[in-house]
């Protein structure tokens, strides 16, 4: 049995019993990225060094009894979220040589219970796409198809967790950037609610939107994660005050009378036969489990992509201004003035996408533009936030696919920015509502994963895990991708290997 | 018609958004960190202070107190500015609708304020380097607030006016030590002209580049002028904004309405809105100091000073504050305030320190007055010492012993001096003896020339006449 191949509560049990150190688990991820690494391309830093460094730090901590979750278990770090003394290049040339001063919140949190750095991960240069074929420096590649995209934008921390490059990973999530790329690559990743996780050190594209979120190979390890990354912080004024519950007591197979609501919006135009049905079967295992399913609708959620469009531009354009070459990250080498040095340096630095979407945003907020756009894709905001509270008055959680589509191939959008965007039509109204979502896999279509998403009450993660860990018990999804580390990995065909690679037992939950 | 906008940094301890100093002075990017840098996944957090002070300001001055307001970004690119938006407010502002009461040839006139809201200050480009620019982002995310007047002054005099008792009451409330030589007071100014009589509105031009309150007077002075002589001529009035030169005294063209940003401004979504609850600013209110007007009269009942004396003396919180505190020590007001009219205002004037800069206290003041009464030394004298006090900050009898100024009033010391000095001048004793009182004066002239003006004014009249008599 490979120790990469572990959950984090697995290698926890591991660890306590000091059946293996936190060296050997290290050492461990650190072979399997130089292994898989030269495919999949999900990294943008590895910090091998740092890593080896923690790790012995974390065996410490074990050896004196001080050890917590998280002690000693590898994680990914998406580009965009500041890291003290390493890189973070939000995959832009603008940031290729930033080295921050200061951890964010989550960082700084995750280290103090002694998790191990593995390295950076790849995304869609300052979060904005849903291939991560925008970043800067090379294209993500999904473990399932080497020739697919993963999603995005954090398709780095997706296709990692996928490919056992790490544990888990952190992602960010302005539109479905998590739920998204962990649909495509058949991972959990969740969105919390916005305020639930601290934003202090995750570079912003669209601060009323940008959450950070998990990426785990399952249920269990979302919710040990999830423990950890929450509460207020006092560098945040939108991390709101609640109280911490152990997200892990939600972890239960009963969901019986539990109101799960379907809206019909999200089975709309677009959608792949192969999602649609995979995702109907899911309802069909929570109806079996005994959950109550109530038909419901969100109607203006067909404007949830063109107000989000505009909200998320409009903020980035702001976001985006400061880097003009004046302080830190890419400078114009040849320019004549002030103004010229400003438009060399961003016109060098930015890629095709960031360009694009700056260009939208600062024509939004023009005077004259602003009540015809910002303004009234504030008030779609409104309006989107009231159907889902009144589709709440119905039920307690809201399920359906997480994208429209399985991982389409690399290049196949890249030039029909349109057709991209369609990529977040089921989870932008997630993020506009500051609501929490989950994407799980639960099937496969064609051989690739098919996400199922689960939207919650705002702070009500809870009950989102209650349903997903239900779920998941009831359908072991139990495949692994194939397209990499095959030939030379036998292993994989052993008992570590939960079982044959299968879609989901149908008979078994009918009974 | 004149309306001002000024800019007043607050005194809180830190900065508006993150903890770091506001300290004036400081290395060159020392107090900084990276919130107030904007490095990349930073992120603002409002110093609870900064609403305070600006709604002392805003009760102050009359203003009403938005019980819900919120900050906005206002976007545009310059090398001082970090994160390339001046975190502000637009729509909301915290504090509107607020006066103030000035006198202009003995008749109160009030001055509307429109708006005040918080803001945040910019670094500071320092062109000292040939290859280019250098930027000290110190000052970046000090506090401001940006009081904005009505266009309801009508002469250079009445702006001058206004300042002067804006400047005043943000020192009283102590929200802004308004040092405009630091920065720390900064004023605009838009002025437009009308033919007497018209109602329509004239072309706005806003002046720049002000930096003491007479310049401002000068500035709109020549400008007022220079509109006129455009519209005499049959010219038309450009909406621009124009620099003010000093050592020209003219205003020249900076930027035409075409070159003006468009800010962009929309809500900032890094923070949550300000709620000053009626509680709050209820406390902000009962914590409010004395004002002005309120000292001036009670100055005027309590201590019997002149309405002048009183007028000037609280013209100033501090001034008012060291007056008070001297009183107490020594129980003759007028005399107090005739010092500080006079001998520590010149001073003051002189060396361009503020009386929280001079070392003398409100108590060593007092001393040196009663070290006249006591005829230690003589009222002459006292300004030499006084003098050197202020130099030196050393206490009045330490100088007087250092200096050797006490006064000779040893009726037999003072004796032999008047003796020599009639010996020495028969011309005016005769004169004298001839009912010639002139003499008198000169005689005693000549005892304070030989004793360096030490003797005893009362005791040398004295003696002098009875040796004279002799
Ligand atoms: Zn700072």
């Amino acid at each position: 049995m490979e120790l990469y191949s572990l959950t984090i509560h697995e290698l926890r049990e591991l660890l306590k019993k000091r059946e293996v150190s936190a060296l050997e688990v290290t050492k461990s991820y650190l072979e399997r990225i130089k292994e898989v690494e030269p495919k999949i391309d999900a990294l943008v830093t590895i910090t091998e060094d740092f890593a080896l460094q923690k790790a012995k730090e974390a065996d410490e901590k074990i050896k004196k009894g001080e050890d917590t979750a998280l002690t000693g278990i590898p994680v990914i770090i998406k580009d965009n979220i500041s890291t003290e003394g390493i890189k973070t290049t939000c995959s832009s040339k603008m940031l290729e040589n930033y080295i921050p001063p200061y951890n964010a919140t989550v960082v700084e949190k995750l280290l103090e219970e002694g998790v191990i750095i593995l390295g950076k991960s790849n995304l869609d240069e300052f979060a904005m796409g849903s291939s991560t074929e925008n970043s800067a420096f090379k294209t993500t590649k999904n473990p399932w198809d080497l020739s697919r995209v993963p999603g995005g934008s954090s398709g780095g921390s997706a296709a990692a967790i996928a490919a056992d490059e790490a544990a888990f990973a952190l992602g960010s999530d302005t539109g479905g950037s998590i739920r998204q790329p962990a649909s495509l690559c058949g991972v959990v990743g969740m969105k919390p609610t916005y305020g639930l996780v601290s934003r202090y050190g995750l570079v912003a594209f669209a601060s009323s939107l940008d959450q950070i979120g998990p990426f785990t190979k399952d249920v269990t390890d979302c919710a040990i994660v999830l423990n950890t990354i929450i509460g207020h912080d006092p560098k945040d004024s939108t991390s709101l005050k609640i109280d911490k519950p152990d997200y892990t007591s939600y972890l239960k197979e009963d969901i019986k009378g539990l109101r799960i609501g379907v809206a019909k919006e999200f089975f709309g135009e677009g959608i792949e036969e192969g999602v649609k049905e995979t995702v109907q079967e899911s309802i069909k295992v929570l109806q079996n489990l005994g959950a109550e399913i109530i038909d419901i609708s969100i109607p203006y959620v067909e404007y949830a992509l063109p107000a989000y469009y505009i909200i998320a531009s409009a903020e980035a354009s702001s976001n985006l201004a400061r880097y003009d070459g004046i302080r830190y990250g890419h400078i114009a080498e040849k320019y004549e003035d002030l103004i010229d040095m400003y438009m060399v340096t961003r016109s060098e630095g930015f890629g095709k996408e960031v360009k694009r979407r700056i260009m939208l945003g600062t024509y939004a907020l023009s005077s004259g533009y602003y009540d015809a756009y910002y303004k009234k894709a504030l008030k779609v905001r409104t309006l989107i936030k009231n159907d889902f509270e009144k589709a709440f008055e119905k039920c307690d959680v809201i399920i359906g696919p997480t994208s429209p589509t399985v991982a389409f191939k690399i290049g196949e959008r890249a030039n029909d920015p349109l057709a991209m965007y369609l990529a977040d039509i089921y989870t932008v109204s997630v993020n506009i509502a500051g609501l929490p979502g989950i994407s799980i896999p639960c099937g496969l279509s064609d051989g690739l994963p098919v996400g199922l998403q689960i939207i919650g009450r705002h702070f009500e993660e809870g009950k989102i895990l209650n349903v997903a860990y239900a779920f998941e018990q009831a359908n072991k999804f139990n495949a692994k991708p194939q397209a990499i580390g095959v030939q030379d990995n036998e292993v994989r065909s052993s008992d570590w290997l939960r079982g044959p690679c299968r879609t989901f037992d149908r008979e078994q939950n009918l009974l | 018609m004149i309306g001002l906008e000024v800019h007043a940094e607050l005194l809180t301890e830190s900065k508006i958004f993150c903890s770091c100093t506001t300290k004036f002075g400081g290395e060159p990017n020392t107090h900084v960190c990276p919130v107030c840098l904007g490095l990349p996944g930073t992120l603002p957090v409002l110093n609870k202070k900064v609403v305070e002070y600006a709604v002392r300001a805003g009760l102050a001055l009359n203003c009403t107190i938005a019980n819900f307001s919120k900050m906005d970004r206002k976007n545009y690119f310059y090398p001082d500015l970090p994160k390339a938006y001046q975190i502000s407010q637009y729509d909301l502002p915290l504090c509107s609708n607020g006066y103030v009461e000035i006198e202009v040839d003995g008749k109160v006139k009030k001055i509307g304020i429109k708006r005040i809201h918080i803001e945040e200050d910019a670094g500071k480009l320092l062109h000292e380097n040939t290859d280019g620019s250098l930027v000290d982002y110190n000052r970046a995310g000090v506090p401001l607030i940006e009081i904005v007047s009505e266009p309801d002054m009508s002469t250079p005099e009445e702006a001058y006016q206004y300042l002067t008792k804006l400047k005043s009451i943000l020192e009283y409330t102590e929200v802004s030590d308004c040092k405009m030589q630091e920065g720390s007071l900064r004023v605009d100014t838009n002025v437009s002209v009308r033919p007497v009589g018209s109602t329509e509105l004239g072309t706005k031009i806003e002046l720049k580049n002000l930096n003491s309150f007479k310049a401002v007077q000068k500035a709109l002075e020549y400008e007022i002028k220079r509109q006129v002589k455009v519209l005499e001529e049959g010219g038309t009035i450009v909406q621009e904004t124009r620099r003010w030169n000093e050592s020209k005294g003219i205003t020249e063209p900076m930027r035409t309405k075409e070159e003006a940003h468009d800010y962009r401004y929309f809500p900032e979504p890094d923070l949550v809105p300000i709620i000053v609850t009626d509680e709050w600013k209820e406390e902000i209110r009962k914590s409010l100091p004395e004002m002005p007007h309120h000292k001036r009269e009670r100055f005027i009942a309590e201590y019997g000073l002149p309405e002048y004396d009183a007028k000037i003396i609280t013209s100033s919180k501090k001034m008012a504050d060291f007056f008070e505190k001297c009183v107490l020590e020594y129980d003759s007001p007028k005399a107090v305030s005739n010092w500080l009219m006079g001998e520590f205002s010149r001073l003051m004037n002189e060396t361009g320190k503020e009386i929280d800069e001079v070392p003398v206290t409100p108590q060593m003041l007092a001393k040196l007055l009663k070290l006249i009464d006591n005829g230690v030394i003589s009222g002459s004298i006292a300004k030499t010492v006084f003098e050197e006090m202020f130099g030196t900050g050393k206490e009045p009898e330490v100088v007087v012993e250092e200096k050797g100024l006490k006064q000779i009033a040893n009726e037999n010391e003072l004796r032999e001096i008047i003796k020599k000095v009639i010996a020495e001048n028969p011309k005016s004793v005769e004169d004298y003896k001839n009912g010639k009182e002139k003499a008198m004066g000169f005689l005693v002239g000549q005892v304070m020339k030989a004793t360096k003006g030490k003797a005893n004014p009362q005791l040398t009249n004295q003696i002098l006449k009875e040796e004279l008599s002799k």
